[in-house]
């Protein structure tokens, strides 16, 4: 979905019904099939922007990658305390020998 | 690009049935796959192997946060809201993992070069995020190498930073796997460890080549502090990209080996995964791309994941931090820091002793780190060729500093190197005297030759003497000269005997060779 100086199709060139249905078990989201439209025309809506910057001469324009002026934040390797492992995990839905306990862990396919 | 512990999908394959194509029985059609790993063409085909080796950093804290790296802890003792991706928390890079990470690219003679962080997007429990935070097209390494002992050079890709991912154990299923497990156990303590991924190119051509780059890369490792690299803990950890072709054709279709846990079990799934794939071509049948998971127990590789689920991690900068430039002095300082690596350290050795750079006994002093010891006795003046022999065999292999080998002075070996290659003593009485000042922690070797009795025989008398052990020993001379050359033996050991351990036992071998043909 990066922008790059190709020449500006349409918008079902955009982004495709199949795309959404894609992006969306990616993501883990459950889109029913009336949501399916309207989601794929907002999201084809907000890549008619990036449109407009494909539009620009941008030859010689270096890609920003951070809004900040800033580079190299360090911090120092230095150990500093951990959690308190009981506190953490009363948080959890489950936990089990001082660990998280998780269901059957199943892939994308799964 | 993946980590060892990316979304693994369900693995079929556990307990596989009957032999196939695509699960051959080992040790039955299979023995005839490579034996030494040397050859250059299996059946005809050409091996090509690529490898993807992580390295946990010997950094005190993680990547992004100050909780303790370190292995072996109680479950979940070592983490903190980054660690947990608790709502709101932030990651900072820690310098020294940068700086490690340098390290190791200079070693590899990588450019070091101003890079950025990306996401790569997925769900699995260990990673609770939802995605680790890793180097993408901005790799801080690029375009490096690594020369092996024997002097072929092997390309290095890429040597990028990014998290480790937390542990998981499954229960209920077979043989702790993922498959048909009921649930699964996390900890987080590895989560966020410092991990450098070094990508070699497809230059590696037979499984030999590719235990040799993983040996020379852990040994540069450690010569620059960069991690322990112990893949039984898995601080090192190996994955294989593995495909055959004929020569002069395309490369063929690539499966990715993973789960790897040793330099043995990986030149084993090599030698597994070439054989498989051959006789799927050799049966007309198509190698699929896909990521395949080396069972050590049945020594087979099974599918884990074909193409079809391929990887879609959706990459993008990571917008909480921000790009890392090293500077040209931050990269200088490092290269001016350097430790010797070990390939210099070997054609150092070599040169000073004569021996090959990639031989036996340069290889294991220089891993042993005992060549600045060796180089020692040559500068006291002893013979560099035999300092090494003895240094080989006679010093402690474990860098144990209160051995009392280590207190030897370099002076008393380079002593007895000189009273044998003098011809003074023989090459046994040399290893006597040697195992004396190692046990002793020094010694005079003169001293110690006399206080023996040592001296060689000079040629007349060894000569003199050898033709008596022929006349005393009749039956087993007429026996050698009759061809039979196990007879040799019994007469060396008379002549050994006979001289209460004076002659040298080459000498004799040679005179009596050369009495049997005259």
């Amino acid at each position: 979905m990066s922008g790059g100086t190709s020449s500006i199709g349409d918008v079902s060139e955009r982004i495709t019904a199949a795309d959404v249905v894609k992006v969306a078990k990616l993501a883990r989201l459950d889109i029913t099939p009336e949501n399916l439209e309207r989601t794929t025309a907002q999201l084809a809506g907000m890549l008619e922007h990036f449109a407009d910057i494909d539009a620009l001469d941008l030859d010689g324009v270096e890609p920003m990658t951070q809004p900040y002026p800033l580079q190299n934040v360090f911090r120092e390797d230095v150990v500093l305390p951990s959690l308190d492992r009981a506190e953490v995990l009363a948080a959890a839905p489950a936990a089990e020998d001082g660990r998280f306990r998780v269901p059957p862990i199943m892939g994308l396919d799964g | 690009m993946s980590s060892t512990t990316a979304p693994a999908t369900a693995t079929p394959g556990a307990g596989a049935g009957a032999p196939s194509v695509n699960n051959p029985t080992p040790g039955n059609v299979y023995t005839a796959g490579p034996k030494t790993g040397n050859e250059i063409l299996i059946d005809g085909y050409e091996l090509v192997v690529g490898l993807e080796v992580h390295v946990e950093l010997a950094t005190k804290t993680k990547l992004f946060s100050g909780s303790a790296n370190r292995f072996g802890d109680e479950p979940n003792t070592n983490i903190d809201p980054v660690t947990l991706g608790l709502p709101g928390a932030l990651p900072v890079l820690n310098r020294q993992a940068v700086e490690l990470a340098m390290y190791i690219g200079t070693a590899l003679n990588c450019t070091i070069q101003p890079c950025a962080f990306h996401r790569k997007n997925y769900f699995y429990p260990d990673m609770p995020k939802a995605y680790q935070i890793s180097q993408y097209d901005q790799p801080l390494n690029v375009n490096g190498s690594l020369e092996l002992p024997g002097g072929k050079i092997i390309g290095v890709e890429r040597a990028h930073l990014e998290e480790d991912t937390g542990k998981s154990t499954h229960f209920g299923g077979t043989g702790g796997r993922i498959h048909g497990s009921t649930h699964s156990l996390i900890d987080f303590n590895r989560a966020g460890v410092p991990l450098v991924e070094i990508v070699s190119r497809p230059d590696i051509r037979t499984s030999e080549e590719a235990r040799q780059y993983v040996t020379e890369l852990r040994a540069i490792l450690l010569a620059v502090g960069a991690s322990d690299a112990k893949m039984e803990e898995g601080s090192m950890r190996c994955d294989a990209n593995v495909s055959v072709h004929k020569p002069g054709e395309p490369y063929g279709t690539r499966c990715e080996i993973k789960n790897v846990n040793s330099i043995r079990s990986l030149g084993k799934a090599i030698d597994y995964e070439a054989r498989r794939q051959i006789d799927l071509i050799e049966t007309g049948e198509k190698v699929r791309q896909e990521t395949r998971h080396w069972d050590e127990n049945d020594g087979r590789t099974h599918t884990l994941r074909t193409k079809e689920d391929a990887d879609d991690y959706r990459y993008f900068l990571e917008p909480d931090l921000v790009p890392l430039v090293p500077s040209e002095s931050w990269i200088k300082d490092i290269q001016d820091s350097m430790p010797m690596l070990p390939t210099a350290r070997r054609k150092r050795l070599a040169a000073a002793t004569g021996a090959p750079a990639d031989g036996e006994a340069v290889m294991v002093v220089v891993e042993r780190g005992q060549d600045d010891y060796v180089l020692s006795v040559a500068e006291a003046g002893g013979d560099g060729a035999r300092a090494l022999i003895y240094v080989k065999e006679a010093f402690a292999p474990t860098g144990d500093d209160t051995a009392p080998a280590d207190a030897v002075l370099p002076g008393d070996i380079a002593a007895l190197t000189n009273l044998e290659t003098s011809g003074k003593i023989t090459a046994t009485q040399a290893k006597t005297i040697l195992a004396e000042i190692v046990a002793n922690g020094g010694g005079d070797a003169a001293a110690i030759a006399t206080a023996k009795g040592f001296e060689a025989m000079d040629t007349g008398a060894l000569e003199a003497m050898v033709d008596q052990v022929i006349a005393d020993n009749a039956a087993a001379w007429a026996k050698y000269i009759g061809g039979e050359d196990k007879a040799m033996g019994a007469l060396v050991g008379a002549a050994m005997k006979a001289s209460q351990g004076k002659a040298d036992g080459k000498l004799v071998t040679a005179l009596l060779q050369a009495k049997r043909t005259t």
